[in-house]
């Protein structure tokens, strides 16, 4: 039997005290797509820098086809082919699809850009990736992330790239773009290519991938063959124990109408109307493009409405800027909780306090913000030493936390929360839910918009399917089922 | 208070500390090479020269602060000099001069913010250009010629001295250290400051109103520029239309100095003092050692970019 691709062994890393990797093994053959998992801080990542050379282990091996080699530096991995897709792309917008291509290893002739063999070969590039119908002179700002992330695939394989790292590649893609990357990951497999699928998307992995890896606090827990596995054991793999229920149940009875949205147009959003409840939580479903968030923003006052109106508990409101909508009563949580959420720089508590910093005529109350910070931590159980500490420094789903504390201490009537999961691993996610339960519990009025299929059913009282800005469907969750909401989503009956 | 440090606070710590012990060593040095310079008559000159740029760097703090840049404060406080100056040779009184000067620095700073929030220039660009079109005011108003003035109680603002002893200047400086770190530290404002630099569209979805802030930071940054114009004016006992030229150089390197991060959302108010100081006295001390000017701006220069090299380091 051929040695495998790749093997690490035995890998050790610490930052300072921090054992970050304690001992991991990691294999990965040819012509094979291996998941590997664990809940944020688990330390995949690090585990994947230390094959792409960006760190150096403390102790451990790593071979590629069974030869003992070093990788110190980036410019060694390539040399050993492998590469890594990055969630965020690393291509330049303003450059052409070619000169990205061929960025720091441009083609030369008398010390000239040889431009026609750069576009002869950038064309050869992407016929490898299906992508022959790309014309190489397109500037990357045109191109859609999904075929962003191809040209960063034909990137690595113009370098010969024999081991493709994937981080969380389907997190910004589209139905159909997932659909076109998984056809190609499964024509590399079939050439041989190694890849390694780092994703929290257990839908995904079970459908495409051959084997599954699991690391759980820095620590190899195993690794096993998809054919066979359940998916409750690679749960229980990654936390440690099973967890009863993903979806925690609610004990609240919606009450009186809170929110009433009447022929809301704006923007993508074409002549939306729904009511909502105290105590209710109203899902959102729809496609990428559907027009949930912008959905959202009308009633936030980020964008303004070109027809309809909106009542809150009985009255109008004309929002024109968040401030305006939160005085009125709505809280936001944002999809991208980097960009737009957090101040990274910032400490716990001032992130918390940010929409309303405890203060008498403009004077901070340090004494009532320390209360009021301490609360939060304690009610969100979020998980941090000091309340002092920069947020940069939390886990995805502590981080997602600090955002809902920030917009629970201003006691929302309707909060709004957009993709409230996303990044947040399987035991982060039970605990946020059991946050937007115990606001419903409250009488507080949520709609939550999602992507995720299981978490819209499961979590919601009735949904909302939007499709090319339309409200197609209002469903009861209960008796819904994916069918029905994807049916109405892609615009069907 | 805790006294427990995590890691990133201890690494901010030892940042921020940096510049305090590059202060230090500068004093050290400066004792041994020159027995001129620990004295309390030079320390207190040096304190007076710095005040102006003190004044003005820390205006400059909130806007670094806040994302943005002002290049325009050498220019206001020129304009607004020549106003104070131009109102008080008219005729009018002391505090009508100096508060109209004053207002007018705060209506500058303030459309500047709204050049940047309601225009959404760059910040650089937007100040490049309200700098230029102020030089070319104050060039015209004056004639070019300076505006001498006689009134002995503004003469005092910038001239005078506590107890004999220190400058009046060096009182101010310490008055607006005081208010702006309360500001900075103490405040709504100043916490929104913060937020706005680290994160704006954080800031605006968690309800924070960008515009008015924007107003409000670089008002301040104009009134306190206003404020370094009358004493400037005040100690030389005229206005020049050339003054305060290359000011906000001076202003942007005491920021940066202080381990403000230019990018906004990260610094100090303290730090800036010090890095006012920092400035201060390495041209004192070129000064006292004879070095010639030409030469002490290539040290100044040195200085700064080994600052922000050791900075980057960490």
């Amino acid at each position: 039997m051929a040695a495998p691709l790749v093997s690490m062994h035995d890998i050790h890393k610490a930052f300072g005290p921090v054992k970050v990797l304690e001992g991991v093994d990691f294999e990965l053959i040819a012509g094979e797509v291996h998941a590997l998992m664990g809940e944020n801080g688990a330390g995949k990542s690090t585990l994947m820098k230390i094959l792409t050379g960006i760190y150096a282990p403390d102790s451990g091996t790593i071979q590629v086809d069974g030869q003992p080699v070093s990788i110190t530096t980036p410019a060694d991995a390539e040399k050993y082919g492998i590469a890594i897709i990055h969630q965020e792309l690393n291509l330049i917008p303003a450059l052409s699809v070619a000169d990205n291509l061929f960025l720091g290893r441009e083609i030369q002739r008398f010390g000239l850009l040889d431009r026609r063999a750069m576009t002869k070969k950038a064309m050869e590039w992407l016929a490898q990736v299906g992508m022959e119908k790309l014309d190489p002179d397109t500037l990357v700002e045109r191109l859609s992330v999904g075929t962003q992330q191809m040209v960063e695939i034909a990137r690595a394989l113009g370098q010969n790239a024999r081991v493709l790292i994937m981080d969380e590649p389907t997190a910004a893609l589209s139905e159909h773009e997932t659909t076109t990357l998984f056809k190609l990951i499964r024509a590399l497999r079939e050439k041989g290519t190694g890849i390694v699928y780092v994703s929290h998307r257990m839908e995904e992995i079970f459908a495409l991938c051959d084997r599954i890896s699991v690391l759980r606090d820095g620590k190899f827990v195993g690794t096993r063959p998809v054919p066979g596995l359940a998916f409750d054991e690679v749960v229980k793999m990654m936390v440690g124990r099973t967890l009863e229920a993903r979806f925690p149940s609610r004990n609240v009875t919606p009450g009186k109408v809170r929110l009433q949205v009447e022929h809301i147009s704006g923007g993508m959003v074409k002549d939306v109307s729904f009511d909502l409840r105290s105590g209710e939580v109203l899902g959102v479903s729809g496609l990428l493009g559907a027009g949930r968030t912008e959905l959202a923003r009308l009633l936030f006052g980020l964008d303004k409405p070109s027809e309809g109106r909106v009542l809150l508990d009985g009255e109008v409101v004309t929002a024109t800027n968040p401030n305006q909508a939160i005085h009125a009563g709505f809280g936001f949580l944002t999809e991208d909780r980097k960009a737009q959420g957090l101040v990274l720089d910032l400490s716990l508590r001032e992130n918390i306090s940010l929409p309303r910093v405890p203060a008498h005529i403009g004077l901070v109350d340090r004494g009532g913000e320390k209360t009021q910070t301490r609360g939060l931590i304690d009610a969100l159980k979020i998980r941090t030493r000091d309340m002092e500490l920069n947020v940069s420094a939390l886990s995805g789903g502590n981080q997602q936390k600090v955002v809902l504390a920030k917009w629970l201490a201003l006691k929302p009537r309707v909060l709004i929360l957009d993709e409230p999961t996303r990044g947040v691993d399987v035991g982060g996610k039970a605990e946020i839910y059991h946050i937007i339960n115990q606001l419903a519990e409250q009488g507080v009025a949520i709609l939550m918009i999602s992507s995720e299929l299981p978490e819209v059913l499961a979590m919601s009282d009735r949904i909302l399917v939007m499709h090319e800005g339309h409200a197609t469907a209002l469903l009861e969750a209960h008796g819904a089922t994916q069918e029905t909401v994807m049916t109405a989503a892609t615009g069907g009956h | 208070m805790t006294l427990q440090l995590n890691w990133s606070q201890a690494k901010t710590l030892f940042q921020r500390l940096g510049s305090v012990i590059g202060l230090l060593l500068l004093f050290i040095v400066l004792s041994v090479l020159s027995p001129d310079f620990l004295t309390t008559g030079n320390l207190l000159t040096v304190l007076r020269q710095v005040s102006i740029n003190a004044l003005i760097a820390f205006g400059m703090t909130f806007v670094i602060l806040s994302g943005g840049i002002d290049l325009s404060v050498g220019a206001i406080l020129a304009f607004t000099g020549a106003v104070t100056a131009g109102l008080m040779a008219a005729g009018h009184g002391m505090v009508l001069s100096v508060g109209a000067g004053l207002a007018l620095g705060l209506v500058l700073g303030m459309v500047n913010g709204a050049l940047v929030s309601w225009g959404k220039v760059a910040p650089f660009i937007a100040t490049l250009g309200t700098l230029t079109l102020l030089r070319g005011l104050t060039l015209s108003y004056t004639q070019g010629s300076p505006i001498p003035v006689t009134n002995p109680g503004f003469a005092m603002l910038g001239g005078g001295y506590i107890a004999n002893l220190i400058p009046l200047p060096v009182l101010w400086m310490a008055i607006a250290f005081i208010l702006c770190g309360f500001l900075l530290r103490g405040t709504v404002f100043g916490r929104h400051v913060v937020a706005i630099g680290g994160n704006q569209e954080a800031a605006r979805l968690s309800g924070v109103r960008l515009s008015p802030m924007k107003l409000a930071i670089y008002g301040l940054s104009g009134l306190l520029s206003a404020f370094a114009g009358v004493v400037l004016t005040s100690r030389l006992y005229s206005a020049q239309a050339t003054a305060g030229a290359g000011y906000e150089l001076d202003a942007i390197a005491a920021v940066v100095l202080g381990g403000t991060s230019l990018a906004g959302g990260r610094g100090w108010l303290f730090g800036t003092l010090i890095g006012a100081l920092l400035i201060g006295f390495l041209n004192n001390g070129l000064n006292l050692l004879g070095v010639s000017s030409f030469y002490q701006q290539v040290v100044k220069g040195i200085v700064i970019l080994i600052a922000v090299l050791l900075d980057r380091r960490q």
